[in-house]
């Protein structure tokens, strides 16, 4: 598949997404894709760390709820301007992460993942039993939509939408940017090896830590945003449910791909909408498929294209050398 | 160059590497020789950083390099082509080569000098460049991690067994490459099994058997050493 056809798929679903709202008019709707995409954020951030460098965070969930009671807390309590509490509620995400990342990454595998999956638990109980700060299971109320800037309102769904929108669409550019650079390529190798890593001159702890970080600070973004737009938060959102769905729509999509955080976030989300009705029978139906889908395709939908293009090129290189070879034969 | 002195590295309570004493001179090329298991490797984990010494000292340049972080050592000079010639298999050619050199990343320029010289050794690699390193055959995978070795212009250089698993003429090409890339000036440690090539090329050498140094000398010492000959030479 030529780079250039590529291309065109990307800009097909920039649009569609752009064209989305008017096509469907349905309010509900924008709802569920608003949510799917503020999902996704969180997902790119937990790709950075799982996907690229190898370290499976299960305290997901908890950083998200950080980022999301920051923009609660500063607004609602302390009556802080919106854009500035929600500037400051990644970065006070980031600054917790990189304290629990000193020392969560002294554990590695599944000590790692077992590690933070307590940090995350913690970060739940923080949540639901300090009452006077959090609310405690009451929940957060009365978190303001985001402000106006200039002439524009971030009141009506539609306008919720686009602007959540502009911010996925600038999280992958800079997730693009970061894996194609060398700090992505050293994240990559460190995945591929530790020892190897070290043993060409990389500092494996300072490059974990930045991109434990960088994860976080993609996590309390997308936090943030879901404070704004349902305005209204509880414990839960921190809780382990919550990381597992994250970590499962990054496995349906592709973990360790661009593409796999959204396309497996908006598919999962969407499935699961159309099969409400079942409520938790739901399980029944995604426990398995999601088995299958690991032992048959453990890199995902976007694994399977990916094995699929690589495939392709090499039967078309394959070809060319026949043909050349064959060429040079009637030469002689 | 490089000494250890009574260096024992130790797995838990067992010691790999019992109270070695190695010296390497700029300019050199060093073999260790020992069967599988003898404690070669082990060495070399001690010299890169990825292992910390028991006891003993490691002196680079007259500075003691124990205990010190591998990314440091590095940075200081020394650099260790991994056993398996362990690449990055996704990463193209030319992507494992900037990877190599990342302790030189902030000197673009140089760094481009570097590959081509890389490409001037291993003509190979510059045809390839653009292919993933998974999908090149044993010989130019070994050439590659060389090649990236080399990125991060050593002063010091470990090999570990460049020549396991490889055809005997590809080894042949391998010995003279390593022969050429210590007359450009880059001091040479090497691990090898096959005691004929390396001592070819080799200044001196010391024989490990369970982890202790049991034999060392000049290769010609080496050569006309009767235990040598019929353990590693086979004559």
């Amino acid at each position: 598949m030529p780079k250039k056809f590529e291309k065109y798929i990307v800009i097909f679903f920039i649009v569609l997404a752009i064209i989305f709202p008017l096509i469907t008019q349905n309010d509900y709707y924008i709802h569920i894709m608003t949510l799917a995409f503020i999902w996704s954020i969180a997902v790119y951030g937990l790709n950075l760390l799982a996907g690229y460098t190898g370290y499976l965070s299960l305290a997901h969930a908890g950083f998200f709820a950080i980022g999301a009671y920051a923009v609660g807390l500063l607004t609602v309590k302390i009556e802080m301007g919106f854009w500035v509490a929600f500037i400051l509620a990644p970065i006070i995400t980031a600054v917790i992460g990189f304290f629990i990342g000193i020392i969560s990454l002294r554990t590695k595998e599944h000590y790692f993942a077992i590690y933070t999956l307590c940090v995350g638990y913690v970060i739940y109980l923080i949540i639901d039993k300090w009452d006077s700060l959090t609310e405690g299971v009451r929940g957060l109320m009365g978190i303001p939509a985001p402000a106006n800037i200039g002439p524009i309102s971030f009141t009506t769904p539609l306008s919720q939408y686009y602007l959540v929108l502009a911010i996925l669409l600038l999280v992958i550019f800079i997730i693009y940017r970061i894996i194609n650079s060398l700090v992505g390529r050293t994240f990559i190798a460190i995945r591929n090896s530790e020892p190897l890593a070290l043993s060409l001159g990389i500092s494996t702890i300072k490059n974990k830590l930045l991109s434990f970080v960088l994860s976080t600070f993609f996590a309390g973004l997308a936090g943030a945003l879901y404070a704004s737009f349902v305005r209204f938060l509880g414990p839960d959102i921190a809780s382990t449910a919550i990381t597992f769905d994250l970590l499962m729509y990054l496995i349906v999509g592709g973990i360790g791909t661009l593409f796999g955080p959204i396309v497996g976030t908006t598919l999962i989300v969407w499935i699961s909408q159309n099969l409400q009705f079942l409520q938790d029978y739901r399980m029944l139906i995604f426990g398995p498929l999601l088995t299958i889908l690991i032992i048959f395709a453990p890199r995902g939908i976007m694994g399977i294209i990916g094995d699929w293009k690589v495939k392709s090129s090499e039967k078309k290189r394959n070809k060319e050398a026949q043909k050349s070879q064959s060429e040079l034969k009637k030469e002689a | 160059m490089l000494s250890l002195k009574n260096v024992t590295v130790k797995y838990g309570a067992y010691a790999a590497v019992h109270e070695v004493n190695i010296k390497v001179e700029q300019g050199q090329i060093v073999v260790l020789l020992g069967a599988n298991g003898a404690g070669k490797s082990t060495t070399f984990r001690a010299i890169s950083g990825l292992s910390k010494p028991a006891s003993g000292e490691i002196l680079f340049e007259e500075k003691s390099i124990s205990g010190i972080s591998p990314d440091k050592i590095v940075q200081s000079g020394i650099v260790q082509c991994a056993e398996d010639r362990k690449l990055f298999p996704q990463m193209t050619v030319q992507e494992n080569l900037v990877m190599g050199a990342y302790v030189q990343r902030k000197n673009k320029k140089k760094m481009k000098q570097t590959m081509d010289e890389v490409f001037e050794l291993f003509p190979i690699l510059y045809e390839k460049r653009n292919d993933q390193a998974g999908s090149m055959s044993g010989g130019q995978q070994q050439m590659l991690a060389i090649g990236r070795s080399l990125m991060s212009k050593p002063k010091l250089m470990l090999l570990d067994e460049p020549s396991i698993g490889l055809a005997p003429l590809i080894v042949e090409q391998m010995f003279e490459s390593i022969q050429l890339i210590n007359k450009e000036g880059t001091t040479i440690l090497l691990a090898e099994q096959n005691a004929n090539a390396a001592l070819n090329i080799a200044d001196k050498g010391y024989v490990y058997e369970n982890g202790k140094i049991v034999v060392q000398g000049s290769s010609k010492e080496l050569f006309s050493n009767e235990e040598v000959r019929k353990a590693y030479i086979g004559a």
